[in-house]
């Protein structure tokens, strides 16, 4: 295989904001003590005055966050996915979704692939805790590209959202002009096949990229989706893909519980369909420290987890 | 002189027109909370009908003063003070907390003119002001923004990060009061979890503090005015006050935390309303 190219997401992150605050003079940054890791800094040495340092205390973050939105801003309120989810869940449920506020909750180093930090940090719960808000959006790109675009995307649409991306670099999946006409809402298929349909979001778009040129070799022609929206889903996609497929697996850096597999799985379970499914992810369990490729292997993320998981499906 | 005594008497006559919608509204919604309700009546009375800039027809002007009430179990005050002031109808009152109305339980900031932002789970609201303060510091805008808190309510941590975070940043547009009556709903504030000296607590988090009666109208206004001219601090009021103000079985009795009005009490608690009524009237 070609040695693919790799750039970082949360590099994308921060100089889309960045640049994005050039032009936009409502847009206003919070961060909650990580703005060198979540790259919001970009943005406060460019535009200090519309940066706004909160201190190791994220709960009030989220809520002025919202003071701000009622007041016309576009504020992107940034942290790690445990500080901007779960430990702020009543202020984003409150303050955020049920007051539909204008909020973009924009986190990072999401998921298992944190890697040495351990459990405590390695968020898993993230796209069912902000799935289940009514109002809220919820959005896991895969590359620098498509974060770029959607971070594009969150400033220019009205509404309360939430994004997560790793920590890690990404391989490159897109280049600029493939996601001009991305929207909030629609998957993307990155590979087409017939035999199986992998819809993966986030991290897992590569692994499943990967896991389609191995199973090609193999003889199995697998679709890849990228379902960089994990709310609302796109219910079409994803039943064209049981339709034309009749096998589905979903693929995520998250629990299988309420995330990615949850919302696929609601949607084949109503819709009367007789497709083979499974869903990979973290199972009901929290991880451990270790290299992010050491965990993909042990916790069942890795490419060839994938590629076995198809062959078992397609059997 | 007299034209002054007057102006607030007036105002008081409003705030016992303002309990009258509170008993209503309470017993006939068969639920909700009197005691922190009632405490609250005089400084909300105060912002709304003497100091802050806003205009009823103009919700949404992007000048004008906000008030924030953190303490959302309260909301029946701030709706009455909301339907007197012309945000929308009185009759509206008259349905709190029904299906297919318009006010919930708690304040919600998408479904009802007036009301700043949605409350009922206690700690966000201070946070919520400094978003707004630090939006017109941005703006430069001359607004400025009110936020009531509960005493109980600061046992929350968020709190805390908040008052921090207002005096980091300068907040001197924001004024925050408390509504201190002493009294939560396991009991005394001081048995469930100590708060004194509140005075204090709120001082060494750099906040300009001022101590009044929360029900002498005179009092507010004047703290309300001192705090509006301090600079690079926000500015905490303690409204001392009591639980259940107004009502005489009522006061410091934590049994009407978040129990209405029956029809004997509700029958009681407003003929002791118009006797106050009256006697002001009569003054006027």
């Amino acid at each position: 295989m070609n040695k693919k190219m790799m750039a970082n997401p949360r590099d994308a992150y921060g100089e889309t904001l960045m640049e994005l605050g050039g032009k936009n003079h409502d847009i206003v940054v919070l961060d909650a003590d990580l703005s060198k890791s979540t790259k919001t800094i970009l943005f406060a040495k460019k535009y200090p005055e519309r940066f706004f340092e909160m201190g190791i205390a994220e709960a009030n973050m989220i809520s002025t966050a919202a003071g701000f939105a009622s007041c016309g801003k576009i504020p992107f309120a940034s942290s790690f996915a445990v500080f901007a989810t779960g430990r702020v869940y009543d202020q984003i449920r409150i303050d955020v979704a049920y007051s539909k506020s204008n909020v973009k909750i924009f986190a990072t180093h999401g998921g298992i692939s944190v890697g040495k930090d351990g459990a405590s940090h390695q968020m898993i719960e993230d796209l069912t805790l902000m799935r289940v808000l009514p109002n809220m959006t919820v959005l896991a790109p895969s590359d620098a590209a498509q974060t770029r675009r959607i971070v594009e995307l969150m400033a220019a649409t009205e509404g309360p959202m939430y994004a997560r991306i790793g920590r890690a670099n990404a391989s490159v999946l897109y280049k600029k002009e493939d996601l001009k006409d991305l929207k909030i809402g629609e998957g993307i298929i990155v590979k087409d096949g017939s035999d199986v349909s992998i819809i993966a979001c986030g991290t897992m778009v590569n692994q499943a990229v990967d896991a389609h040129e191995k199973l090609l070799q193999d003889g199995v022609s697998a679709r890849v989706v990228d379902m960089h929206t994990i709310k609302p889903l796109d219910e079409r996609l994803v039943t064209k893909c049981a339709r034309e497929t009749n096998t589905i697996l979903t693929v995520e850096e998250h629990s299988v519980i309420g995330g990615l597999g949850g919302a696929v799985s609601e949607v084949l379970a109503e819709s009367g369909s007789s497709t083979k499914f499974k869903r990979m992810g973290v199972q009901d369990m929290f991880c451990e420290s270790g290299e992010p490729e050491e965990l993909f292997e042990k916790y069942g993320l890795s490419t060839s987890h994938i590629v076995n998981n198809v062959k078992k499906l397609i059997r | 002189m007299k034209q002054h005594e007057e102006y607030i008497r007036k105002l008081d006559l409003i705030a016992v027109k303002i309990r009258k919608h509170i008993i209503e509204m309470l017993y006939r919604a068969k639920s909700g909370h009197p005691g922190g309700s009632l405490s609250a009546v005089e400084a909300i009375v105060t912002l709304y009908f003497h100091h802050m800039k806003h205009d009823p027809k103009n919700p949404t002007d992007p000048n004008r003063d906000r008030f924030v009430l953190s303490k959302g179990h309260a909301a029946p005050t701030l709706y009455a003070a909301l339907a007197e002031c012309g945000y929308f109808d009185v009759k509206e009152l008259l349905h709190l907390r029904q299906i297919n109305c318009m006010l919930q339980g708690h304040p919600v900031r998408t479904h009802i003119p007036g009301v700043e932002a949605s409350t009922g789970s206690l700690g966000h609201g201070l946070s919520f002001a400094n978003g707004i303060a630090m939006a017109g510091k941005l703006d430069k805008k001359d607004y400025r923004v009110y936020v009531m808190v509960g005493d109980g309510e600061t046992n929350e941590g968020q709190i805390w990060e908040a008052a921090a975070a207002a005096s980091h940043y300068k907040l001197d547009n924001l004024t925050a009061l408390i509504d201190r009556n002493f009294l939560q709903i396991d009991g005394n504030t001081e048995e469930v979890l100590r708060l004194e000296s509140v005075r204090d607590r709120w001082s060494a988090f750099g906040w300009y503090v001022l101590e009044v009666n929360g029900h002498d109208i005179e009092e507010i206004i004047d703290a309300l005015l001192i705090a509006s001219e301090q600079k690079n601090q926000p500015t905490m009021i303690i409204l001392n006050t009591v639980k259940g103000k107004g009502i005489s079985f009522m006061e410091n009795n934590i049994d009407f935390h978040g129990v209405p009005p029956n029809e004997m009490e509700y029958n009681l608690a407003m003929k002791e309303l118009d006797t106050v009524q009256k006697a002001l009237e009569a003054s006027l």
